[in-house]
C-alpha cells in the first residue's frame, strides 16, 4: 500500500542541509504520527539519504522513540530512587491491574492507554509520581490510581 | 499603600502540587476585585515538601511564605496579609515572623540558586535587575586568558560529578588551534533521584546561559549547544524563552553587546539514553547518532563535536561563572573547603522531612544537611543510610556522617559527590533491594559496547535477585567482588566503571543484611516479598474480622472477637491484612 507521506515530507524539508538533524527529525515525526513505523522510517531514509540502519539504530537507541502504536494517553510511572523507596511497583501493579493489561502488553486493546516507565521525573519530593500525557500526580498511593485514571477515560 | 507582591512558585514540582490552580485563583480573584496587589510567577525556592509555596510582600508583616497554599485558603490569607494580619498556619519562612523553616535556610548558601525563586525566570529584565548579564559585559572588557585565570583561582571544580578543575578544563579548549570550537552545557541530569539542574534550569536558565557566553568568549567558541534532557519540558521552555530575549537584546548572536564576539547557542532535546550524560555519548548524540561513548584521548577538548575542539561543563558548573566573574575568585573562595572551594547544590529526597533543593558551602557535614538543613527525618524510623551520587554512587552509613561534603572525603567512603542527588533512607530500606534497584537502572542503561559492562552488569543483576528471592549461597557476596573489579577495569566510559559502587558501598557497610538473606533467609527491612512473612499478635488481635474479609486468598481463619491466625503456606504476602488492621496486630517480619 502506497501510503501518504506529505505531511512527512513537509517536516522533511525543513531539516535538510541542518547539522546532527536525525534526533530533532525522528522526534518531530513521532509527534507528527505517534510513532515511528518501518515504512515511515525507510521513507526518512530515501528522502535524507541516510541508511536506513542508521535511522533504525537511532530509534531502537533511545527510550523516547516508540516502534508502534501508542494509545492516546501516555502514562509514565517514574522508577527513580526516591519512587522505588516510596513503593513505585506497587503503583505500577496499581495501574497494570486498572488498565487490565495483558502480559507483555503496554497499551490497552481500545488503544486507549499506552504505560511505561521512566528513570526519573525529576519531582522527588512528590514520590511516588506518575505523569499522565503532560500532567503529574505525585505522593500517590496504589488505591489512588483508578481515580487518577478516571480523568483521561474520555 | 505600597503595593504588595504575591508571588506563586510555578516550577515542575510546585505546578504538580497544585500551584497553577492557586495561581488562576488568586488571578481571577484580582481580575474581579481590583486590590493594590501584583501577582507574579517565579520557580522554585527549594522546600518542594511545602509545595505549594506562595511568597507575600510589601505589607508590614515583611516578606512571608505561605506553604501548601490551597485554592481555598489563598484569598483569605491575602485578603489579610493586607490588611496586616498574619496567618495562623503555614507560615515556613519570614523576615519578622517565626517562619517555621527560618533555620532551614539559614545554614545554606546560595551562589547557584540566588535567583531561583526570587526572579521570574521568563523575565529577562526580572534577572538584569539583580545584576543580570553585569558579569557578561565586565568578561568583555577583561583579557581572555584573564577570565580562565579567574575561573582557575576560584578552584571552582566541574559539578556533573567528577570534579575536574573547571579551569584547567578550560586552559585546553582554549588553547586547541582552530577556527571553530564548540561550548556544551550538560543538561542530561538523568541520575534518578536528582533535581538539581531542572530547578536551575526552570528558575533561573539566563545565568547559565551567561556563563556559557563568558566561557565560550574566553576559549574562543562561537557556537554552542544546551543538551537538555526531553523529560523536563519545562526547563527547555524557559531556555527557549531565555534564549529568544537574549538575542534579541544583544547578549547573544552577532557582535554581542557591540563586540567583535559573536555566539550562537542552541538547545538540543535529548531522547532518553541515560549513558548520554557521559561526554562523548553526549556529542555522538547531538550528532544525531546513537550515544556510544568513544575512546579518550582524543579528549572534547582537541577533538570534540563534528571533530572540533569541545568544552563541555555540567550546568552547575557554568551557573558558577557569572557571580565568580563578578565577585572573584577570592570569594567564592571564600566558601568551602581549600581543595573544594564553594558551594554545592543537593537534591534531597527519600524519607528526610525536608525534601527539596538546597544549596550547601562545600566543608558541611552530611549530618548537618540531613538534620539543619533538611529538617531530620521523616518519620519516627531511624536513619539507616543516604545515597549520594545515583546509580555512580554509594550509600554512607550512619557511623560517616561526620564526613564532610567535598570531592575527596565523599570518594573515600566509596561514594562519589556525583551531581547532588542525596536520597536518604531510613530502616524500611532494604540495601540488597537498593543495591539491585541501581544495578537494573544500569543494566537497562548500559549501551552494550564494552563487554564488561554489558554482561557484567546482567550477571551481577541476576546474582542480587536471587539473594533477595532467598535464593542465595555465600559464594555470591565474592563473586559479586569479582565482577565489580572487573567491570570497573574493563569498561570505557564512566557508566561502567561506576556501576559497581553501589554494590560494592552496600557490600562494605550494611555485610549483615546481604548475609541475613542468604543464610538466615530473612529480609531485616521487611521489604523483599519472598522473605518476609504476616503473622497476627495474638494480644494485639480484638478479632474484629477486618483482615479475614479483605485478604483475596482467604487465608485468614478466626471467628469473631477471638484472635485470628494466618495460614502462612497461603500467604501471597499482599499486605492487605496489615492494611485493614486498625490494631496494629499484624506484623511483617
Amino acid at each position: 500500500m502506497e501510503q501518504d507521506f506529505k505531511a512527512l515530507d513537509a517536516i522533511l524539508a525543513k531539516y535538510r542541509d541542518r547539522k546532527g538533524f536525525l534526533i530533532p527529525l525522528l522526534q518531530e515525526v513521532q509527534n507528527e504520527l505517534g510513532y515511528l513505523s518501518q515504512e515511515t522510517m525507510k521513507h526518512i531514509a530515501i528522502e535524507m539519504q541516510v541508511p536506513a540502519a542508521d535511522i533504525f539504530g537511532v530509534a531502537t537507541f533511545y527510550s523516547m522513540f516508540r516502534l508502534k502504536p501508542q494509545g492516546k494517553h501516555i502514562i509514565r510511572v517514574c522508577k527513580g530512587t526516591a519512587c522505588h523507596v516510596s513503593d513505585a511497583d506497587g503503583i505500577k501493579k496499581a495501574l497494570v491491574e486498572a488498565l487490565q493489561l495483558p502480559d507483555g502488553e503496554n497499551t490497552t486493546a481500545d488503544m486507549h492507554f499506552t504505560l511505561m516507565e521512566v528513570a526519573c521525573l525529576g519531582c522527588c519530593s512528590l514520590a511516588p509520581v506518575i505523569m499522565v500525557d503532560d500532567m503529574t500526580f505525585g505522593k500517590l498511593v496504589p488505591e489512588a490510581i483508578p481515580e487518577v485514571l478516571e480523568k483521561f477515560r474520555y | 499603600m505600597n503595593e504588595i507582591s504575591v508571588k506563586v512558585g510555578l516550577a515542575s514540582c510546585g505546578v504538580a502540587a497544585g500551584a497553577r490552580d492557586v495561581y488562576l485563583k488568586l488571578e481571577e480573584y484580582l481580575a474581579a476585585n481590583p486590590l493594590p496587589v501584583k501577582l507574579m510567577q517565579t520557580a522554585c525556592i527549594g522546600m518542594c515538601f511545602e509545595e505549594p509555596i506562595v511568597e507575600f510582600s510589601g505589607s508590614q508583616l515583611g516578606r512571608m511564605h505561605v506553604g501548601k497554599a490551597s485554592p481555598d485558603s489563598i484569598i483569605q490569607i491575602m485578603e489579610d496579609y493586607l490588611k496586616g494580619i498574619a496567618p495562623n498556619q503555614n507560615v515556613i519562612l519570614a523576615e519578622k515572623l517565626a517562619g517555621t523553616h527560618n533555620e532551614l535556610l539559614a545554614n545554606q548558601h546560595r551562589i547557584v540558586l540566588r535567583n531561583c525563586g526570587v526572579i521570574d525566570p521568563k523575565s529577562l529584565a526580572d534577572y538584569e535587575a539583580q545584576g543580570g548579564y553585569q558579569a557578561l559585559k565586565k568578561a568583555l572588557t577583561m583579557d581572555k586568558a584573564a577570565i580562565i585565570e579567574e575561573i582557575k583561582a576560584s578552584g571552582l571544580r566541574g559539578r556533573g560529578g567528577a570534579g575536574f578543575s573547571t579551569g584547567l578544563k578550560w586552559t585546553f579548549a582554549a588553547k586547541a588551534i582552530s577556527e571553530k570550537k564548540y561550548v556544551v552545557c550538560n543538561a542530561d541530569e538523568g541520575d534518578p533521584g536528582a533535581f538539581m539542574d531542572r530547578s536551575a534550569l526552570e528558575g533561573d536558565p539566563h545565568n547559565v546561559i551567561e556563563g556559557m557566553i563568558i566561557g565560550a568568549y574566553a576559549m574562543g567558541a562561537d557556537e554552542g549547544y544546551i543538551y537538555c534532557r526531553a523529560e523536563y519540558p519545562m526547563a527547555i521552555e524557559h531556555l527557549k524563552i531565555a534564549i529568544d530575549a537574549a538575542e534579541a537584546k544583544g547578549y547573544l548572536g552577532k557582535n554581542i553587546l557591540g563586540s567583535d564576539f559573536s555566539f550562537d547557542l542552541h538547545i538540543k532535546e535529548g531522547a532518553g539514553a541515560f549513558v548520554c550524560g557521559e561526554e562523548t555519548a553526549l556529542m555522538q548524540s547531538i550528532e544525531g547518532k546513537r550515544g556510544m561513548p568513544t575512546i579518550r584521548p582524543p579528549f572534547p577538548a582537541e577533538k570534540g563535536l563534528w571533530s572540533k575542539p569541545t568544552n563541555i561543563n555540567n550546568v552547575e558548573t557554568w551557573a558558577n561563572v557569572a557571580w565568580i566573574i563578578m565577585n572573584g575568585a577570592e570569594a567564592f573562595r571564600a566558601f568551602g573547603t581549600e581543595k573544594s572551594p564553594g558551594t554545592k547544590v543537593f537534591a534531597l529526597a527519600g524519607k528526610i522531612a525536608g525534601s527539596g533543593l538546597i544549596e550547601v558551602p562545600m566543608g558541611i557535614p552530611i549530618k548537618d544537611i540531613i538534620y539543619k538543613v533538611g529538617g531530620g527525618m521523616k518519620t519516627a524510623k531511624p536513619f539507616k543510610a543516604v545515597q549520594m551520587g545515583g546509580p555512580s554512587g554509594g550509600c554512607i552509613p550512619a557511623e560517616k556522617l561526620d564526613t564532610i561534603v567535598d570531592y575527596d572525603s565523599i570518594t573515600a567512603t566509596g561514594a562519589i559527590m556525583g551531581s547532588g542527588g542525596m536520597v536518604v533512607m531510613d530502616s524500611g530500606t532494604c540495601m540488597v533491594d537498593v543495591a539491585r534497584f541501581f544495578l537494573n537502572f544500569t543494566q537497562n542503561e548500559s549501551c552494550g559496547k564494552c563487554t564488561f559492562c554489558r554482561i557484567g552488569t546482567k550477571r551481577m543483576l541476576e546474582i542480587l535477585t536471587r539473594i533477595t528471592e532467598g535464593k542465595g549461597k555465600l559464594e555470591d557476596i565474592e563473586e559479586l567482588q569479582e565482577l565489580s573489579e572487573n567491570i570497573i577495569k574493563g569498561s570505557l566510559c564512566g557508566l561502567g566503571q561506576t556501576a559497581p559502587n553501589p554494590v560494592l558501598t552496600t557490600l562494605r557497610y550494611f555485610k549483615d543484611e546481604y548475609l541475613a538473606h542468604i543464610v538466615d533467609k530473612r529480609c531485616p527491612a521487611g521489604v523483599c516479598t519472598a522473605l518476609v512473612s504476616y503473622r497476627i499478635i495474638p494480644e494485639k488481635c480484638i478479632g474484629c474480622t477486618a483482615c479475614a474479609r479483605k485478604c483475596p486468598v482467604n487465608c485468614i481463619s478466626g471467628t469473631v472477637k477471638q484472635a485470628h491466625v494466618i495460614d502462612a503456606s497461603k500467604c501471597i504476602k499482599c499486605g492487605a491484612c496489615q492494611k485493614a488492621c486498625k490494631f496494629e496486630a499484624v506484623i511483617k517480619e
